[in-house]
């Protein structure tokens, strides 16, 4: 049973079928969670016909689908597939769509202004439906490969106004104001993900209709009762590499099924580009593996952990000696502006910030050293040296990380309290700045 | 199984100077593609060059069984993406022993009118954007679509990525790529609004080719189903109801239209089409009225209309092409199952040749 069922699967992680002779890389019991009935594999056949496509067919015909898939066009072709990305109407739905270039490019202001229907994804109506993809980041496209590319876009109407889910437009207005420019604003983001199963949205690994153990053996753990779906964070991590996206570690996370992979450190406008370009990449993973991406901030109720995106910040001054308190300052500008960045910072939240599960309560600002009950957290390690970051660990995972960056950069460079509202902030956190 | 794929993808170049052609040809109900392969002494790269053969028209239903043989005429050479090497893909188009062109033959005609000096000078340009479905096997119902049910409302799945909303993306991306390779002028793809259902576009192509790559684009991709075990559609309304049908809407632009005051050329080209409304729609593809209704970004099979950026009327003008002055427009009446050979001479011909 375990034999017959691994070459899809194995074909489902894109490996080759050398590996698995004799070896299953997932036993009986993993393939059965990920499965909806384990008893009737011909009645799931139906729906999985299209994961199975490099590994069998029933017509006698090889598999020949990898080698097109894998085709290294540069020998016979200048020609460059640009994937264009962009973000659709609900702000966390992620669009995309390929066109040809004549030849390889290096600055995304060679490539062309293009345009998609926005009355599909919610953003026009159907009488005046053009909305305009402006190219901002170039990435390398580790599926395609060779000189492919993937490009992250915002969008506009055909009149050259950002539309209104266009988040990075006002990003980057703040990121090139010369004051945030000086202070160099450094992002280190933490997207927490959960992997569900496929036509039952339960999560990866638990059994269908129940729960697994507590919370506790998971996090960061190995084995098969611990730890499900490493392959997909191992090789989006590779294949965020290869792109080119700052990706700076993963680890498996306290709920079973949950992941979290870290970009950074980036400077202003790159962290929001590539995190998003990361999103992508770990979505067409989850769709060639046949599992459901989730970033819903609670995805379950009850005693298990939310999903969050931490975002660790600093600035120039704060790196520099004498940062500490800067970042104390920081910190008494933010507890001041709570509810404006709350609002900001995913929608779900109020289900997540529940004050448990490594959480500040969502109405409450606290900040702390090494605690991690607190909206805001310093570490040891920058206490001690008086220099270093801060880490906002209020952000939900499915925060627009153009926003919550922005909005960081803002709140602590641009935007000044009034002396009285200083006072009274810095008595409540006992913060002497 | 190790030895099969070691012969299939054998690279006989040391080996010997004889190269394999497929025939592409289209079948009798103007829509199946057939076509059968013959081994040539050399490479090939001029049409002109290979050989006239035949097939038995009497199996798809071209040619009576007593006189049974339909002459294929090879017209356009593309490079096979599944044998590699100095293997070609021919798509040719049928006539008769004594050389007529028989009457599923819609390319004749429609090089005839490319060929006419009018419409030469004029140079017209298509983009043909190819919607497609793609069905289970054995069930015929989309795929992704679970069995004996649907799929949750139209919405998140236009332009989308993840397994609860893509179905299909590997064929999508190796015909990608094996378009590219056979030298095919694909110009890009994209997943559709209804699940399971995809696009992709080639052009700009000049004249006859338009006709020539959708042709050969449409055999490479029924071969690559046929590799995935899955079942390709080019019917215009697959699932009856709330659901997007298929369309094959096509770009077009003359010199005249891509040069300055270009704008008036296509309002009156876009006029003259209104006038011939109904000879359009009657060869724009079987089915057609169960897919032009009005809604899901069509217009009413009944009613000519045009607009800028107005998804719901039958010719659509961009706004660049406004703002500009000049560019091309695009006639969103044709359905998935149309010949390019017959839309684009026909558009041709109605805009340059025709007068009221």
């Amino acid at each position: 049973m375990a034999k017959m069922m691994v070459s899809p699967m194995q074909c489902q992680m894109g490996l080759p079928s050398k590996l698995v002779q004799g070896k299953p890389l997932l036993t009986s019991k993993m393939w059965n969670s990920l499965l909806l009935n384990a008893q009737k594999p011909k009645t799931k056949r139906g729906i999985s016909t299209f994961k199975v496509l490099a590994a069998r067919s029933e017509n006698g015909i090889v598999p020949r689908l990898e080698d097109l898939l894998n085709l290294d066009t540069k020998p016979f072709t200048d020609k460059v597939i640009a994937e264009y990305i962009w973000i659709g109407g609900t702000g966390i739905d992620i669009r995309s769509k390929s066109r040809t270039i004549s030849r390889p490019v290096e600055h995304p202001s060679e490539l062309p202004k293009w345009n998609y229907d926005g009355s599909s994804t919610g953003q026009a109506p159907g009488e005046d439906s053009e909305v305009i993809l402006y190219p901002q980041a170039i990435f390398k496209d580790p599926f395609r490969g060779g000189n492919n590319i993937l490009v992250i876009c915002d969008s506009y109407t055909p009149s050259g106004e950002p539309i209104p889910t266009n988040k990075r437009h006002r990003a980057a207005q703040i990121f090139s104001d010369q004051k945030v420019i000086d202070e160099v604003p450094w992002f280190g983001i933490e997207q927490e993900y959960t992997l569900l199963q496929t036509d039952v949205k339960w999560p990866l690994g638990w059994p269908v209709g129940g729960y697994p153990g507590p919370q506790g053996p998971y996090y960061c753990a190995v084995g098969a009762d611990k730890s499900f779906g490493r392959d997909i964070s191992d090789a989006h991590y590779k294949a965020c590499l290869y792109a080119g996206i700052n990706i700076s570690g993963t680890n498996g996370e306290v709920m079973p099924g949950q992941w979290e992979y870290q970009v950074g450190p980036s400077v202003g406008i790159e962290a929001g580009d590539h995190i998003w370009c990361s999103r992508y990449i770990l979505e067409r993973i989850t769709e060639q593996a046949g599992v459901v991406l989730t970033l819903d901030p609670k995805p379950i109720e009850g005693d298990w952990n939310g999903a969050g995106c931490h975002t660790n910040y600093s600035t120039k001054s704060m790196r520099e000696e004498g940062g500490y308190e800067v970042i104390k300052k920081a910190i008494l500008n933010l507890s001041l502006r709570h509810k404006d960045h709350i609002s900001a910072y995913g929608e779900g939240n109020e289900r997540r910030l529940t004050g448990k599960h490594e959480t500040a309560s969502i109405n409450t600002f606290s900040w702390g050293v090494a605690n991690r009950g607190c909206s805001i957290r310093v570490g040891r390690d920058t206490e001690k040296q008086g220099k270093g970051y801060l880490e906002d660990r209020r952000p939900a995972s499915n925060m627009d990380p153009y926003v919550v960056t922005s909005l960081l950069a803002e709140t602590t460079l641009l935007w000044q309290p009034t002396l009285e509202a200083e006072a009274r902030a810095a008595k409540e956190l006992q913060l002497q700045v | 199984m190790s030895l099969l794929t070691d012969l299939i993808n054998l690279n006989l170049s040391d080996s010997t100077e004889k190269i394999i052609a497929e025939y592409i040809w289209i079948g009798g109900s103007g829509m199946d593609m057939r076509s059968k392969a013959r081994t040539l002494p050399g490479p090939v790269t001029d049409p002109s060059k290979l050989p006239k053969w035949n097939y038995d028209g009497s199996s798809t239903g071209q040619a009576p069984g007593e006189d049974s043989e339909v002459i294929l005429y090879p017209q356009a050479i593309f490079k096979d993406p599944f044998r590699r090497g100095n293997n070609i893909l021919v798509m040719c188009d049928c006539y008769t022993p004594a050389g007529e062109p028989i009457p599923t033959n819609k390319r004749f005609n429609a090089a005839k009118i490319f060929s006419h000096p009018d419409v030469a000078a004029e140079e017209p340009w298509y983009g043909l954007e190819q919607e497609y479905t793609l069905l289970q096997k054995d069930v015929k119902w989309p795929l992704g679509w679970p069995v004996g049910g649907f799929p949750g409302p139209q919405g998140p799945y236009y332009c989308a990525a993840g397994a609860d909303k893509a179905f299909g993306r590997d064929i999508v991306d190796s015909h990608y790529k094996a378009c590219l390779y056979a030298g095919i002028n694909v110009s890009g793809i994209n997943g559709e609004v209804m699940p399971g259902q995809w696009e992709f576009q080639v052009g700009p192509t000049v004249g006859i080719s338009a006709g020539d790559e959708l042709w050969v684009a449409r055999y490479i991709l029924e071969r690559i189903t046929e590799i995935a075990g899955v079942v390709l559609t080019f019917d215009p309304k697959p699932i009856p109801g709330d659901w997007n049908g298929a369309g094959a809407h096509t770009n077009y632009s003359t010199k005249s239209m891509r040069n300055d005051g270009g704008y008036e050329i296509i309002k009156k080209a876009i006029e003259k089409l209104g006038k011939r409304h109904k000879e359009h729609i009657s060869a724009y593809g079987e089915g057609n009225e169960r897919r032009l209704t009005g809604r899901h970004e069509t217009a009413d099979i009944n009613t000519f209309s045009w607009g800028v950026a107005n998804r719901g009327a039958s010719i659509r003008v961009g706004r660049e092409t406004e703002k500009n002055g000049k560019g091309y427009f695009e006639d969103r009446r044709p359905a998935s199952n149309m010949d390019p050979y017959v839309v684009t001479s026909m558009i041709a011909e109605t805009t340059i040749l025709w007068n009221p």
